[in-house]
């Protein structure tokens, strides 16, 4: 059983795009849809969530994500905690169950989590009260669905459909969450093609198994697609040495204006940020006209609104 | 299945007299999902109303939220005007309990301060549970049952009134 599901098939926790069904991934696309109409307005909050307490638990640092579940929470009008838990209780010697019991007696309806080991999300959505909803923040190399879901956002957006599309993920895939919840999340939503393009040592043994088709030459990769997404190169997950320097790695791999010329007229470029310009993308690429790099955080918001809301519309 | 329900376009063009005399071209028509926004569409036309129409989906503020969660399509609100001190005519198919109403206020209130809203309702059929009461009402009926009635569109544009078993009073 999806440990996700409720036993009717709704959405209890947000844990990774595998395996959920496609009408979920639709609904919390439309419902986000909706609530882009609510951050334009002079009130931009509704009152969903008010009396609702949301921990955002951070086992591993982020700015912009937890920002965006901050926002995101505070338009809902939940009462919003953040926990710095590097610093806190765990150094001390806490285990994670008795931090999350502790957060628990004090009355939280939604823990949004970001953890550096995989599957701790899982962890604790198994063990908390019936009415507590997890979300994945990202957990290890394993998930980050909402990542995933605002960049399904942006490319619906911007493409209007799924369908006959060419989606290319170039980059470190090894060690990105990211990429993985984006292939699951594209094949759910049935693109044409997803292609991955990295060198060996990027990326990991049989990651065709997961649908995709593999190159190792961007010019070949890029050839007719409709959207590039580039990865971060994550130095600080990298173990032993994968790549012989940015340099090279941007001279064959970084994304620039003239690689980018394979690609339909009409292509766009996604980042999940942070960008490291000059290492996988050239500045006159992610400041160009097919970015939508800054679209994508601010439709982060809305879709993260639309995670909470109907998580949390599925408490009894 | 269809007893006694009374026929949709002679009360649309009573509502439509009722509401004809407190229209400008400045006044802001808004329509709540999904009978109220056909409603208020053909109203809007009528009147030759130069504001655009008002759309709401008052799904983000319903009281029964925690009870019942999120319906699976939330249609985007649109109020495309300023609100801000204008006239407002707030259009719905059937007035019941006053809930979806007093969620419609508080999402047009949430755009800014209106000089007046006026509300307009194709049926009344009573048992209110809020102190809310329309402005103009195309008629009113007292069913025996908590049956649903709603609006429907045919591909002609014509209003019909239905009912059906689901109790969403």
């Amino acid at each position: 059983m999806n440990p996700q599901l409720d036993k009717a098939g709704k959405l209890r926790h947000f844990l990774t795009t595998e395996f959920l069904p496609k009408e979920i991934l639709l609904q919390i696309l439309d419902t986000a849809e909706s609530f882009t109409r609510v951050t334009k307005r002079n009130v931009k909050k509704v009152p969903l969530l008010r009396g609702k307490t949301l921990f955002n638990l951070f086992f591993e640092a982020s700015t912009r994500t937890r920002t965006t579940f901050e926002i995101a929470a505070k338009r809902l009008s939940a009462d919003v905690v953040n926990i710095n838990i590097s610093t806190s209780a765990q150094s001390k010697g806490e285990s994670l169950l008795d931090t999350i019991a502790n957060l628990s007696a004090m009355h939280a309806d939604m823990f949004v989590v970001r953890h550096a080991r995989s599957g701790a999300p899982f962890f604790i959505a198994k063990h908390v009260a019936p009415h507590i909803h997890v979300i994945n923040a990202g957990d290890g190399s394993h998930a980050h669905p909402t990542q995933a879901l605002l960049d399904m956002y942006t490319i619906r957006h911007f493409k209007k459909k799924f369908d006959g599309l060419r989606v290319a993920i170039v980059g470190d895939i090894t060690n990105s969450r990211v990429a993985r919840s984006q292939i699951h999340a594209l094949n759910i939503l049935g693109v044409s093609e997803v292609r991955v393009i990295a060198p060996k040592t990027l990326l990991p043994v049989a990651i065709e198994r997961l649908g995709v088709s593999v190159f190792y030459d961007i010019r070949l990769g890029l050839k007719d697609v409709d959207v590039v997404i580039m990865l971060r190169l994550q130095r600080e997950r990298m173990r032993g040495i994968n790549l012989p320097s940015s340099q090279e790695f941007f001279n064959t791999y970084g994304l620039t204006i003239d690689k980018l010329s394979v690609a339909k007229h009409d292509v766009i470029v996604m980042h999940p940020g942070p960008i490291n310009r000059g290492v996988e993308i050239d500045s006159s690429v992610a400041d160009g006209n097919s970015s939508v790099i800054l679209p994508q955080v601010t439709f982060g918001i809305a879709v993260r609104m639309a995670v909470m809301s109907i998580l949390a519309g599925h408490s009894i | 299945m269809i007893a006694n329900l009374p026929n949709a376009e002679n009360l649309f063009g009573k509502l439509e007299r009722k509401i004809a005399p407190h229209v400008s071209e400045e006044t802001g028509i808004i329509g709540i999902h999904t009978g109220g926004v056909w409603l208020a569409s053909r109203l809007h036309h009528a009147f030759g109303i130069k504001v655009p129409l008002g759309v709401i989906d008052v799904s983000f503020y319903r009281d029964d939220y925690a009870q019942r969660g999120l319906k699976s399509k939330v249609y985007p609100s649109s109020i495309n005007f300023e609100v801000e001190n204008r006239d407002i005519i707030l259009v719905d198919d059937v007035l019941h309990s006053g809930r979806t109403v007093r969620a419609a206020i508080n999402e047009i209130f949430d755009h800014g301060r209106p000089k007046k809203i006026m509300l307009g309702i194709l049926l009344d059929r009573g048992d209110r549970h809020l102190p809310i009461t329309a402005d103009f009402i195309g008629g009113t009926i007292a069913p025996e049952t908590d049956d649903k009635i709603s609006l429907k569109r045919s591909e002609e544009g014509t209003f019909e009134l239905f009912m059906n078993s689901e109790n969403t009073k």
